[in-house]
């Protein structure tokens, strides 16, 4: 197989790296850029654990292949904190408990970055429906919308 | 394997034609990569037609619209003037996945997977949607229910590419819709389906219709006399009646874990009359 040769910014930074076309976007992040954030859960788009922003769309990673980030704007998890100041998001999901094992966290954390980029006020239904694709087995889910509402209401201020 | 990322059609068409082995179509992948993971197919040329500018564009003009093969159906929800001619058609392709799959599943990728429980290809069907399809010998279009011809077949010639469906600009008090049932709230395939699409004559007697119906019977059904029972009618409760039976009867379902035969039956005769008499109602009737 022909390596692609792939120029892409990843959380505002200028990356380059050379794939295989079946790679996907998912295996390059974790396994060729040391970003491993992003999780494979299923492999196969249905619990959004490896959930990325790219070019302002909530997609699955491991539904995107590598080859297509060319010149593409890539948002992960490493790009959500700034330093040691977290995200309000991620500061609400501490303080609501809203994970337990952590494997689906950034994947929500991410799914609810979009949500509340599109949606600052969005109501629980909403909320609900804008994560549905997105697993968690340990926390009922709960906690993780309570987090997400609270988070909401700091970001509007 | 090869990756490319043809800038025109007709180089995405030459590709296509002289590729020696297997080739695939890369749009939104949500149906290409789970198979290609689950070793389902392992094309040696892969086609990515994203980079193919008129394909990412949803054209509006009077004749209809254009939406090109490459739109992800989160672009079709966010288009206004298409979620107001269509939106039974809207509503259908956004039932397909989660959020992260809308952002990258297509109308035209739906349709070419060629599932009998394809959710956009119902309420396509039932709006004489059409599919412009671009080939060594030109372009051709043809009607959407001509293009699945079995589970995972279509009628596609090799080297052939849908690179657009097209929808009519609507007629006065017409109206469409799309219902499915599933066992969960949401996120789930189609146990059985029925897309209805009318117009209304200024009295609010249905002038024209077309009946769909979805994973009853190994490709999309066009159900011609469940049209013949709307047409003339108010969707009073005995004409209703009949759309349900008829539906019924035009079905031919399989048995498997997700719905028998019976329930299938059944339950494409309800969605059909729900989704008829949505499809009233947005259409201005009483």
């Amino acid at each position: 197989m022909a390596g692609v040769a792939v120029s892409t910014t990843i959380n505002g930074d200028h990356v380059e790296y050379l794939c295989q076309p079946d790679e996907t976007l998912l295996e390059v992040l974790r396994d060729r850029l040391g970003l491993t954030g992003a999780k494979e859960g299923c492999g196969t788009g249905d619990c959004g654990a490896c959930s990325v922003i790219v070019d302002n769309r909530l997609v699955c990673s491991c539904l995107v292949l590598g080859a297509e980030a060319e010149g593409r704007q890539v948002e992960t998890i490493e790009g959500m904190a700034h330093g040691d100041r977290l995200h309000p998001l991620q500061q609400k999901f501490l303080e609501h408990a809203a994970l337990q094992c952590g494997i689906c966290t950034p994947g929500f954390l991410i799914a609810a970055k979009d949500l509340l980029a599109k949606n600052p006020d969005p109501t629980e239904e909403e909320i609900r429906f804008g994560l549905a694709g997105n697993l968690c087995r340990c926390t009922g889910y709960d906690k993780i919308v309570r987090a997400v509402q609270d988070a909401a209401s700091v970001m509007r201020g | 394997m090869r990756y490319i990322r043809p800038l025109t059609i007709e180089d995405a068409v030459g590709q296509l034609a002289g590729s020696p082995g297997t080739a695939a179509i890369l749009a939104g992948g949500s149906d290409l990569l789970v198979r290609m993971k689950g070793g389902f197919v392992e094309p040696e040329l892969i086609i990515d037609i994203k980079a193919i500018a008129a394909l990412s564009e949803i054209r509006e003009t009077a004749e209809g619209f254009s939406i090109g093969a490459a739109v992800p159906c989160a672009v079709l929800g966010e288009h206004k003037s298409l979620r107001q001619a269509w939106p039974g058609v809207v509503e259908a392709a956004k039932l397909i996945g989660s959020k992260q799959v809308q952002g990258r599943c297509t109308i035209v990728g739906n349709l070419c997977n060629a599932s009998p429980a394809a959710d956009s290809v119902p309420a396509l069907v039932a709006a004489s949607a059409r599919a412009v399809v671009a080939g060594p010998a030109g372009k051709r279009t043809i009607a959407v229910e001509s293009v699945p011809t079995a589970p995972g077949r279509t009628s596609l010639a090799k080297g052939e590419i849908i690179e657009a469906i097209l929808l009519d600009s609507r007629a006065p008090r017409s109206g469409d819709a799309y219902l499915r049932f599933i066992p969960r709230t949401e996120m789930d395939i189609a146990v059985v389906s029925a897309g209805v699409n009318l117009t209304l004559d200024e009295a609010g007697v249905v002038k024209t219709a077309r009946v769909a119906l979805g994973a009853a019977a190994p490709t999309v059904l066009l159900v011609a006399d469940a049209a013949e029972v709307l047409v003339g009618s108010r969707l009073d409760e005995a004409t209703l009646e009949r759309l349900a039976k008829v539906c019924a009867g035009a079905c031919r379902p399989i048995d498997d874990k997700r719905g028998t035969i019976e329930f299938r039956r059944k339950v494409a005769g309800v969605l059909a009359g729900r989704a008829a008499t949505a499809a009233y109602q947005r259409a201005g009737g009483k």
